[in-house]
């Protein structure tokens, strides 16, 4: 073959090789474009004073300020939280804690299996999940009051873990061979066809103790009189009633399609067994609907970090700022043309929902499937 | 052939008639062009709060000004915590789809500076019209013009003063509150009774606290009287040597304690209420004092909707017999040194919260939109229109101008007594006409100062979340910051330009 014949079959069989990598070219470009680029600029941006002058704005660097400012500075007690005193057991509650997560380090660096983005992944969710617990004592013992960081996590962790019992239960039910079943399911999936601001306005009205529809029950036990709105946690808790009417739906249709989909002759050979409800769900329902149950909490995970409509409606993030999430936090600052703050709560909120979101994943989502399968 | 022989003389025949035809449509249309109207086509956008206020007479002004001019008026409207933001945002921008707005006359020093308001001194002092001189002179000025030039049109005159029920107070044998301590022994004595006949018991006060809404101004009407006592130029947010916030003292102290003092004889929600609500209630007759803005009065003689008419008093702000002594940071007795504005050894500050919601157009707009929006605003705030504006409660219009608190016809016409129209005018001239009057901030980004720092303290500090310590900590460490990010010497000088130093 000539030297000619032999670099044309060269070139060709180069652009063989490349194809694959032309070819998803576009869709990388559209990625970058849609995604990567406006994550990097966010990110100038949560290290920029932004200012509006005639014609447009201008952004000044001001490197870590904005970070500083909601760590350490002016709106610490806006994001962490305002700190109380730590009594001595709750500094050995913190301290078991922390000497459990360093444990778990140990015994994966121990394992002989341990990787290098394995360790690194587990050091960052040991690192979080300690400066957490170290938060959670700090501002939630009485004398502190959370932060929207702190009022975020009780959002997702509280809120996912109600949602997804509930709809466990629903979902157990509509799947027995009971009357109306059908109904049942489509009254249930309603709430998540409301628009969030439509829901946090019947939420409203709802718990209006003194005009609502229910004013003349709350007057029959004298609470005619008394706010919800007043009180932090009642707030919390209503914001969170409100979150979970929304939710239930999406985990209860996800969860009811697993249900139905679990081995039925596995099933009907354990009740012929003699096996009880309890074991049959135990051993056979759960297993067998845990992968998709992991996903399902997985995404709802994701979801409830994002949580802003219904404080923003019901309590307008009040009383004080006891109800405002991190999403709402960060929507105020940059309300208020404080876009570097907005950023910079924006970011932290991305950090600590990708570390508790991927964690998930990889330590109970990935081990729940290996089961599953 | 013959068709072709005779198809040109019918075909002349039609011309003519066509070229007839022609010429009588362009004739008439040169009538109707003789008779269109000035801004036939011409769309102005003109953004406000959500209201209902303020947008109702807005909207109820702009089919007749088509009607006389042709523009088409197009009001939009957001939560007024959103407004600012949406403005600037706007036009900073470029977008400007916004072509003029109804806001905060505050605002205008951060759209003035960057050139996005329309300068319409020349316009003003052509108008005829207008009647700019029957325009309260405080208002002409201050929440109108900026750096000598004139931005705004004022359509709405605010200041804040407590109303209180009549035939309450007399029952109870009480007189109106002169001082805030008096406030609270009233509110006290009062709270509980049944004040509308209904059988349940009412509240002695209800102030609008609620976070995020327009609640931030009532705490500086409780401070003015404690922290400006050497008239309208010393100030009462900082002191005009260094741009030290005035919110960490004993003065600002007394007014926290009184400010949270009230809620003890409020409704339980009064931290969820916003003016709106707080109004509703003392109009329903659920309230025996209030703080407030003009449209109580006004609302009160609503016969669709008050219980109260001819029961409503209004007075200038309480005030206090000890105030600021500001190198020392505490609450001094009043002298004739210290209070020269005193009257009865009480210091008084009538706060003009806010200032009344004024007009300003969008510089990039096009010439004719430009043209269009002024004179919709000079329209509406024109005698004709806005002296009886201002007498209905829901237009959020409160007088401004001399002939609305000369002429009493108008407010008796709308329903009001004659010794309540006198009274209720009476507390705005007095407050209107006061040397310690207490002008309301407006240096650059004094949103944030209010409408976010101030605000948000307020809120945790009524949540029970800081104490007053705390609270005025955290004020003082915000208003700091900002003095510091957006330079205190240049904040300083803009500051002291307003007081007029």
């Amino acid at each position: 073959m000539s030297e000619v014949n032999q670099a044309k079959v060269g070139f060709a069989q180069r652009i063989d090789k490349l194809t694959p990598q032309l070819l998803i070219f576009p869709t990388v470009l559209i990625i970058l474009f849609l995604a990567i680029y406006p994550l990097l600029l966010s990110a100038y941006l949560s290290m920029s004073r932004f200012k509006l002058v005639s014609g447009g704005f201008e952004l000044k660097f001001v490197g870590i300020y904005n970070f500083k400012k909601l760590f350490s500075g002016s709106q610490q007690y806006h994001f962490l939280g305002t700190f109380g005193e730590l009594l001595l057991w709750e500094w050995l509650i913190i301290a078991l804690f922390i000497g459990s997560f360093c444990y778990w380090l140990v015994r994966y660096f121990a394992s002989g299996k341990a990787s290098v983005i394995g360790g690194i992944g587990r050091l960052i969710t040991a690192l979080v999940l300690s400066a957490l617990t170290l938060l959670a004592f700090s501002v939630l013992n009485g004398t502190g009051h959370p932060g929207s960081l702190m009022v975020t996590l009780f959002y997702v962790f509280v809120g996912v873990a109600i949602q997804f019992f509930v709809a466990l239960g629903l979902a157990l039910l509509c799947a027995q061979k009971i009357r109306g079943k059908h109904f049942f399911r489509m009254a249930f999936f309603i709430p998540i066809m409301v628009t969030p601001v439509g829901i946090a306005y019947a939420f409203r009205m709802l718990m209006d103790m003194s005009q609502g529809p229910f004013a003349p029950i709350w007057s029959m036990f004298g609470l005619a009189e008394f706010s919800w709105a007043a009180d932090a946690w009642m707030a919390r808790w209503v914001v969170l009633i409100g979150d979970s009417w929304q939710w239930i739906p999406f985990l209860f249709m996800v969860l009811l399609a697993a249900i139905e989909n679990q081995p039925k002759e596995q099933v009907e050979a354990a009740q012929l067994d003699g096996a009880g409800s309890w074991r049959v769900f135990k051993d056979i329902t759960f297993p067998s609907i845990a992968a998709v149950a992991a996903t399902a909490v997985l995404i709802r995970l994701i979801e409830a970090f994002k949580i802003i409509d219904l404080p923003n409606i019901l309590t307008n993030g009040g009383p004080g700022i006891a109800t405002e999430s991190m999403t709402l936090h960060s929507f105020i600052a940059w309300r208020t043309q404080d876009l570097g703050g907005s950023a910079a709560v924006g970011y932290s909120l991305l950090f600590v929902a990708v570390v508790i979101c991927v964690s998930f994943f990889n330590f109970v989502g990935q081990r729940t499937v290996a089961k599953g399968a | 052939m013959r068709l072709l022989k005779k198809s040109p003389t019918f075909n002349l025949g039609k011309l003519a008639a066509g070229v007839t035809a022609a010429s009588a449509m362009v004739l008439a249309l040169g009538a109707n062009t003789v008779q269109a109207k000035k801004f036939d086509g011409v769309t102005v956008n003109v953004m406000t709060f959500t209201g209902p206020q303020i947008a109702e007479p807005l909207q109820r002004h702009a089919p007749e000004f088509k009607a006389l001019t042709g523009a088409t008026i197009n009001i939009i409207t957001v939560p007024f915590s959103d407004l600012y933001t949406k403005l600037l945002t706007d036009f900073a921008t470029g977008t400007n789809s916004v072509d003029a707005a109804v806001f905060a006359p505050q605002w205008v020093v951060d759209y003035a500076d960057p050139g996005y308001l329309q300068d319409i001194s020349a316009n003003v002092a052509k108008d005829k019209a207008l009647e700019e001189s029957d325009i309260s002179p405080f208002f002409r000025s201050f929440s109108t013009q900026y750096k000598g030039k004139t931005y705004l049109l004022t359509l709405d005159g605010d200041f804040h003063m407590i109303y209180y029920r009549t035939d309450v107070l007399k029952e109870a044998g009480l007189a109106p509150p002169n001082t805030w301590d008096e406030y609270l022994a009233i509110a006290k004595a009062v709270n509980g009774q049944d004040m509308n006949g209904d059988g349940k018991p009412d509240y002695g006060s209800c102030i609008s606290k609620k976070r995020n809404a327009q609640a931030y101004w009532a705490v500086m009407s409780i401070a003015g009287g404690y922290l400006q006592s050497q008239g309208t130029s010393q100030g009462a947010f900082f002191d005009t040597k260094d741009m030290k916030p005035l919110v960490n003292n004993d003065a600002f102290a007394a007014a926290l304690h009184i400010y949270k003092e009230t809620s003890k004889y409020a409704p339980a929600d009064e931290i969820n209420l916003d003016v709106g609500d707080t109004r509703g209630l003392f109009t329903a007759g659920r309230c025996a004092l209030t703080i407030d803005w003009g449209d109580v009065g006004t609302l009160a003689i609503d016969p669709n909707s008050s219980k109260v008419i001819d029961k409503v008093g209004a007075a200038m702000l309480p005030g206090s017999t000890k105030v600021l002594n500001r190198d020392t940071g505490k609450l001094e007795t009043c002298t004739a040194t210290s209070c020269p504005h005193a009257v009865d050894g009480i210091n008084r500050a009538p706060y003009a919260a806010f200032g009344g919601w004024s007009g300003g157009i969008n510089a990039a707009a096009d010439d004719k939109v430009k043209q269009a929006a002024y004179e919709y605003f000079s329209y509406v705030s024109q005698p004709a229109q806005s002296n009886k504006d201002v007498t209905i409660g829901a237009t959020g219009f409160n007088p401004y101008r001399l002939s609305q608190f000369n002429n009493m016809q108008g407010w008796l016409d709308a329903g009001m007594s004659k010794e309540a129209a006198e009274n209720y005018l009476g507390a705005i001239k007095d407050s209107l006409n006061s040397p310690n009057m207490l002008l309301d901030l407006r240096i650059p980004k004094n949103q944030n100062y209010q409408q976010v720092v101030l605000d948000t303290a307020l809120a945790r500090y009524l949540a029970g979340e800081i104490d007053v310590n705390q609270t005025m900590e955290t004020i003082e460490e915000g208003w700091d910051e900002l003095n510091e990010e957006l330079g205190k010497a240049e904040q300083l000088e803009l500051y002291k330009a307003t007081l007029g130093l």
